[in-house]
Parts: structure tokens; C-alpha cells; sequence
């Protein structure tokens, strides 16, 4: 396959990007989305370029760490009905045609600030989590896993919570570039369960005040980050962080500055 | 999640004090207010159809509600600080969420595409603007009668058969009365959503009402107007 694509090139933060276009040649089908990146820098080396700055780790869709805007769609999801919502290093060439045109861009928030090109820094939603996504448990031997139960329709929404890897792709969806899906799914994994009820009203009430301090947006429940998320996260753990929230304001829980 | 780079670069955001959820449940609240009586509107705006005289007799009606426990216009003046209220908070809560909107993503995306969002959800901000716009509007033509064909004097069955008579009213009334719609349409679901009252078994039964109470009240306030213009109620 013979690809055109724009790419955004912003060399540091402080400096202006802009979209640059690349032709590249003989793309495999087979690869991944970043493997055809890792080719274009090949590419990009050879030719004494700079080559193009992305975040990738594992690049199995289980880490989190990649994320690239494509065609205008987080990760590319939505973009291919015959592809399952997953990681950019998920997406494979196979999904696009020869001689397609493909927009590459960053994750877009105040939040997010660019470190370089495709590569933006996302310890904002880190420091979310510093804020109240912990319980506190003592150490020691792991209890007895029988001793508190759990029922079975709580674990599950708990574990489908849990599922959210921290890309960020619900924030650059977001018309509003808000961290409500990101910051509930973590509120709501914790919050189910019987061990995360003792922080359970700071909890929520923190981590809301860390992200409107992060400068993320607010949610208007329009759901484009639920259908961008890998995870496939629903909108219902949206609707139980405001439901927590305003019991814990109600309770009298207020933000710790 | 990686992610660590020297965060004395990141310029720290304007942050508002009150929360931005804090923020969408006052606007929730005060939706389901303004919603409530929108409902009350629509039912008495049809008893056009009963006549001049019933229709001018529930309007003063609504003047003397709560005679004689306590003076006339009573209640209605806390209906109108109710509502005043209700629309300040909700106007107030909408520019300082859009604000944060706006600052949350200065730099726009060179491709985008939607695949979630529907026509209403995208039209809430300015079909709101629009809808405000509208009441101002309507205060002035239909409640103090000064934007009105027949006038401050007229009786309020005639001053409804004056306006809307001409087809250029009419139309500023159908446009604004599908903003409503539309407003609604997006405006319960997430206000269920923001109340913290959807979950996933829900969802569907909410977003199927929110779509049949929109067209409903949408339909209701659109049918007096229509039924003026081409004849039906003269």
C-alpha cells in the first residue's frame, strides 16, 4: 500500500505546529498504525529528518500509552464499522485503502500540552488519580478473598470500570475536552466495592476539583468519548460520579485545596 | 499510563470555584423547573381553541390564583421571580461551562469528525442564545403587548389572534418552538445524566422519552400558532 499522510510537527511546546505531509511507500497491511510510523521514520532518518515524536509501550492495546487522533477520530474508532474499538497499536493498515489520505494529529486539550509532535503530556490525568484514586487498606499477607463479599453485579460494573487504561482518547473525543469519562470510570471501579467506601465522598470531590484545576471541560453528556474509549467504557459511570458527587456535597464533603 | 515530563511548563488554567458538576446540576435543576412550566404553558395556550372568552377568563384567572388567601398577582409574581431565577441560573451555569469549554481546547483539531453526537446535543449552546433571544422577544409581543399588532390595550385572546395572523410572527415562533425541541430533546437525557439518575438499563428508555416529550411539547405549542394562521381559530 502507498499512503499520503499529514502529520502534525510541533517541536516542543512552546514553538507553532503545522500538518506536513508525507508519502509513504510499500505499507504492509499487516502493520499496525505505528509500525507504519515506525517505517515513515525509518524513512524519515534516512533522509536526515527529524523523525516523528509518538507515546507507544506495549503496543498490544493494554497500556495506554499510544493515542493519536486519526481522521479525526481518537485511536481512529469510529472510523471502521468492521473494527473493534481498541488502540491505535490495535488498528492495522488492513482498515485503510492504497493511496488513502490519513490526518494524524495529537490529543487537543489545555490539559494535554504537546511535549513533541504526536507526543503530548498526560500527567494531568496522573495527578487526577493522586487526588483520590486510592484506597486506603493495611499491608501485610492478602486477606482472606471470601472474607468480604461482593456481589456479582456490582464486581462486574466495578471490573468493567476498572478496564479504563488512561490513554486519554475520552478527553481528545470530547467536544468539550472533558475527563468525566476517565475520572468517573476510576471513581466508580473504587467506589463499588466494599473497600473503597471509606474515602468513598472525598474521593469523588477531589478528583473532580483536580480536574477542573487541570483545566479540563465540562461533560455534556454527549457521548463521544464512550464510543472513542478502547475500552468501549459506558456513559452510565458518567451519570454514577455525578450521583456520588452530589451526595458527598449533600454529605458535606468539600475539596481539600 | 506513562506520562512524565517537567510539569513547571504547563501554565496552571483559570479554574472557577465551584465545581463543573456543581455547575451541571444547577443547571439541571433549573431545566426541570423552566421544563415544568413550560408543561402548564402548553395546556393553556390549546384552550385558544375554546373560545375568546375562556381563553381571556383563564388568563385572568391566573392573575387572581390563591384569591382570597393572599392578594391578587401573588402567586403569579412568585411564578415570574421562580422563573427569572430559574432562567438566570440556568443561563449563568451554560456561559461559565461554555467558558471552561473553550479554555479546555484552544487549539481546534484540523480533522474532526463526530460519530456520537446528535443535532441536538450540538445545537445546546446556541439554540439556547436563540431561545433567549425568543423569550425576550415573546415577553414583548404577547405579555406586555408592546411588540404586539393589536397592541397593549387588546384582550390576550386577541393579541395571540393578531400576532400570529402574520405568517412572519408565525414563522419566528415555529423556529424558536423547534429550538425548544431540540434543547429538550438533548436537555432531559442529560439532565438525567447529570442528576446521576441514568445507568445503563435506563439509558435507552430515557433518551426514547426524552425524544417523545420533546415532540409532544413541541407539537402542543406549535398547533395554536399554526391553527391561527391558516384559519382554524379566528
Amino acid at each position: 500500500m502507498n499512503l499520503k499522510l499529514r502529520v502534525w510537527r510541533q517541536r516542543s511546546a512552546a514553538e507553532k505546529g503545522k500538518m506536513v505531509t508525507y508519502e509513504v511507500t510499500d505499507v504492509s497491511p499487516d502493520m499496525s498504525f505505528l509500525e507504519m510510523l515506525d517505517v515513515l521514520n525509518e524513512q524519515l532518518i534516512l533522509d536526515g529528518e527529524d523523525p516523528v515524536s509518538f507515546d507507544h509501550d506495549c503496543r498490544e492495546g493494554i497500556c495506554g500509552s499510544c493515542g493519536v487522533m486519526i481522521n479525526g477520530r481518537a485511536h481512529g474508532n469510529g472510523l471502521f464499522d468492521s473494527h473493534p474499538q481498541t488502540t491505535t497499536c490495535q488498528l492495522h493498515m488492513r482498515s485503510f485503502k492504497d493511496g488513502d489520505t490519513i490526518d494524524v494529529e495529537p490529543w487537543r486539550a489545555t490539559a494535554f500540552p504537546v511535549i513533541k509532535d504526536l507526543a503530548v503530556d498526560r500527567s494531568a490525568l496522573d495527578r487526577i488519580i493522586q487526588s483520590g484514586g486510592y484506597i486506603s487498606a493495611p499491608t501485610g499477607t492478602a486477606p482472606e478473598a471470601h472474607s468480604i463479599l461482593v456481589a456479582k453485579k456490582d464486581s462486574d460494573a466495578a471490573f468493567d470500570a476498572a478496564t479504563c487504561i488512561g490513554c486519554g482518547a475520552c478527553v481528545a473525543a470530547c467536544p468539550n475536552a472533558s475527563s468525566m469519562l476517565f475520572t468517573s470510570s476510576k471513581v466508580v471501579h473504587l467506589g463499588l466495592m466494599p473497600q473503597g467506601q471509606p474515602e468513598r465522598n472525598d474521593r469523588v470531590v477531589n478528583m473532580i476539583h483536580q480536574q477542573d484545576l487541570e483545566g479540563f471541560g465540562g461533560c455534556t453528556n454527549i457521548g463521544e468519548c464512550s464510543v472513542s474509549c478502547p475500552k468501549g467504557i459506558s456513559m452510565e459511570n458518567i451519570s454514577r460520579l455525578n450521583h456520588d458527587l452530589l451526595g458527598a456535597l449533600r454529605a458535606g464533603a468539600r475539596p481539600k485545596s | 499510563m506513562v506520562t512524565v515530563t517537567n510539569s513547571g511548563q504547563r501554565r496552571t488554567p483559570k479554574v472557577a470555584k465551584t465545581s463543573s458538576v456543581a455547575k451541571k446540576a444547577v443547571m439541571a435543576v433549573s431545566g426541570i423547573i423552566l421544563v415544568l412550566y413550560l408543561i402548564a404553558h402548553m395546556v393553556g395556550n390549546l384552550k385558544l381553541f375554546a373560545g375568546a372568552e375562556t381563553f381571556n377568563g383563564y388568563s385572568e384567572w391566573i392573575r387572581r390564583i390563591g384569591e382570597p388567601a393572599v392578594p391578587g398577582q401573588t402567586v403569579l409574581w412568585i411564578i415570574r421571580v421562580v422563573l427569572l431565577v430559574a432562567v438566570v441560573a440556568h443561563a449563568w451555569a451554560a456561559v461559565s461551562l461554555w467558558r471552561q469549554a473553550k479554555r479546555a481546547r484552544p487549539t481546534q483539531y484540523v480533522a474532526r469528525k463526530a460519530v456520537a453526537q446528535s443535532y441536538a446535543s450540538r445545537t445546546m449552546r446556541w439554540g439556547g442564545v436563540i431561545l433567549a433571544l425568543f423569550i425576550v422577544y415573546h415577553l414583548l409581543d404577547l405579555t406586555f403587548g408592546v411588540a404586539n399588532p393589536a397592541g397593549h390595550d387588546a384582550t390576550p385572546y386577541d393579541r395571540a389572534i393578531a400576532g400570529f395572523s402574520n405568517p412572519f410572527v408565525t414563522a419566528v415562533y415555529v423556529v424558536a418552538l423547534l429550538a425548544l425541541g431540540f434543547h429538550l430533546r438533548h436537555g432531559v437525557w442529560s439532565a438525567t445524566q447529570t442528576l446521576g439518575q441514568s445507568n445503563k438499563t435506563r439509558e435507552r428508555t430515557v433518551n426514547a422519552f426524552a425524544t417523545v416529550f420533546a415532540v409532544v411539547l413541541t407539537a402542543g405549542f406549535l398547533i395554536p400558532p399554526l391553527s391561527v394562521l391558516v384559519g382554524i381559530i379566528e
